[in-house]
């Protein structure tokens, strides 16, 4: 594929949270139309990384290229044009609590369109009944199961029929079979909406079942980043390691660890 | 010995650069607010009338029972002390110049701007927080909706609106309470009373009441929005926020008050 048909593309990012350093520069790129896992453990930078992506946070260094636009130097008012051709389903879902699902639905559609109610109403609908909601319109996000929340989440994230999509976690806290089943929603909504998708997920299974590209993270740094198939025939042994859940960081650093103790 | 000194001299200076730092906060808040309101519009980012008048309505309309039947109970109350206290010389009848200075200059706007803090800036300091604990804020900020537009602009609008109107009524039913009093003790009748009110007043006085509860507006809308954005760590710490903000807001009510006070009566 050429460079063109790059939607996404991190130099060399480097994070700070205070004086800790999380990513240590970072390199990786998505393209067009495709489905991108990152993957990692527990507290290997994926959140942070997302959080950069979505232009929540700050970088110390590097460039972070949206759709052409390096978020980095954006002005204000070209970050808001290029926020609505983004959309974003957090991990824990973030509808508007004091809103019903329908209104959490259509919310983007108010804020940024000029459309008449009635339009913007069976617009959300549609994006509504894609996520099988269908019905449940009227309910308030406390009365929604986990699931419920995510696909609704869903449905507000590709309000805009955005060009790219980013979801943080869409399995954790879900049952096998209904994040089966939000997985292949997410693979029916890219072949609908011709969207590219950026997944964060710690979960193996859904990982390798969606994706087309995976990218690998730990300890803030990328391990690789390549199809399917390539990751899991990797040589390296961490990424293996990473694959069967093998326990930790191999050997330990013993005066690292001592410092750590005696700080 | 030396060390302990130290020790409580760098706390100390922390804490008062953490306060400075906060209230550079607060102030760039109001400052976004008002960019907002004025030029929001024209980013093709209005503040919504709806969300404004919402507020119209849960701040100020829903606070005038209260507010009313408190100023009514300060104007009784100013009214007994004073003829309490003129009594002493065989003045009492000069009462009236003391609740009506006193109603429309210190405590319409006062009580106001703290029962305001309590109801209102509570409210919206629990409300931000818990957005903010849910992602709710992300969210918005992702969906291209600035914070500041969405949630702090309505609020200070609405509050800018009703504070000023909660203080009036305020006065005028502090003034009644002062009046029902009078009437009782000094077997004056009220039309005389609120003649002589009419003849001490200026509208400088009322005025100067207004001008508090716009400061007032400010504080309490500011402080609440503002520990509402710094809550972390889960519904406890929305729990913590709610507190702080109505204890700072009329500690700052209280200051403000004094400072506006002194600077206008020199
Ligand atoms: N807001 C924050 N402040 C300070 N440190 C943070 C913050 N968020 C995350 N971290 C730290 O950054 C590291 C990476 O976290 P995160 O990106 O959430 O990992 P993941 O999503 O992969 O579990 C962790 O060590 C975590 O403790
Ligand atoms: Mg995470």
């Amino acid at each position: 594929m050429s460079h063109a048909a790059e939607v996404i593309r991190v130099r060399d990012l480097v994070t700070h949270y205070g004086d800790t350093e999380i990513l240590h520069g970072v390199n990786f790129s998505v393209r067009a139309g495709e489905v991108m896992v990152i993957m990692g453990g527990s507290g290997s930078g994926k959140s942070t990384l997302l959080r950069h992506l979505l232009g929540l946070e700050e970088p110390t260094g590097g460039t972070i290229e949206i759709l052409g636009q390096d978020i980095t130097q954006l002005s204000a008012s070209a970050m808001y044009a290029l926020r609505k051709r983004i959309g974003v389903s957090f991990q824990g879902g973030a509808l508007f609590n004091s809103m019903t699902v329908a209104e959490n639905a259509e919310f983007p559609l108010r804020e940024h369109t000029d459309l008449d109610s009635q339009t913007i109403r069976i617009m959300s609908r549609i994006k509504l009944e894609l996520v099988n909601l269908g019905g449940k319109d009227h309910l308030y996000p406390a009365e929604l199961s986990g699931g419920m929340i995510k696909r609704a989440a869903l449905a507000r994230a590709v309000a805009m029929d955005p060009r790219l999509l980013f979801f943080d976690e869409p399995s954790a806290g879900l049952d096998p079979v209904v994040a089966a089943e939000l997985d292949e929603l997410i693979l029916r909504l890219r072949d609908a909406l011709q969207i590219t998708i950026v997944l964060v997920t710690h979960e193996l299974e859904s990982a390798f079942g969606i994706a087309d590209r995976i990218t690998v993270l730990d300890a803030g740094h990328i391990l690789i980043s390549d199809t399917v198939d390539a990751v899991r025939n990797s040589d390296s042994e961490r990424v293996q390691s990473l694959l069967h859940r093998r326990a930790g960081s191999g050997v330990l650093d013993g005066a690292a660890y001592l410092q750590r103790l005696t700080r | 010995m030396l060390s302990r000194a130290q020790n409580l001299l760098a706390r100390t200076g922390r804490g008062t650069a953490a306060s400075v730092a906060e209230l550079g906060y607060q102030s760039s808040l109001f400052a976004q607010s008002i960019v907002w309101i004025c030029a929001g519009a024209w980013r093709r980012q209005p503040v919504r009338l709806h969300q404004v008048v919402n507020q119209m309505t849960v701040t100020g309309l829903q606070a005038v029972p209260i507010v009313a039947v408190l100023a009514f109970v300060i104007g009784l109350m100013l009214a007994m002390q004073g003829i309490h206290t003129l009594r002493a010389f065989g003045a009492e009848s000069q009462v009236v110049v003391g609740i009506a200075f006193a109603i429309t200059r210190e405590f319409a706007p006062l009580i106001t701007g703290i029962l305001v803090a309590g109801r209102s800036g509570s409210a919206l300091a629990a409300q931000v927080g818990s957005m903010r604990i849910s992602q709710e804020i992300d969210a918005l900020r992702v969906l291209g909706v600035h914070p500041v537009r969405y949630l702090v602009a309505p609020p200070l609008l609405a509050m800018l609106v009703m504070l000023p109107c909660l203080a009036i009524l305020a006065d005028v039913l502090g003034l009644l309470g002062g009046g029902l009093l009078c009437k009782l003790e000094l077997q004056m009748s009220l039309r005389s009373y609120f003649e002589r009110v009419r003849e001490v007043l200026e509208m400088g006085d009322v005025l100067q009441g207004v001008l508090k509860s716009l400061l007032f507006a400010v504080i309490v809308t500011l402080v609440g929005v503002s520990n509402g954005f710094a809550v972390r760590g889960g519904a406890e710490g929305v729990g913590r926020a709610t507190t702080r903000a109505v204890v700072q807001s009329i500690s700052y009510i209280i200051v403000a008050d004094m400072l506006f006070t002194f600077f206008l009566n020199r």
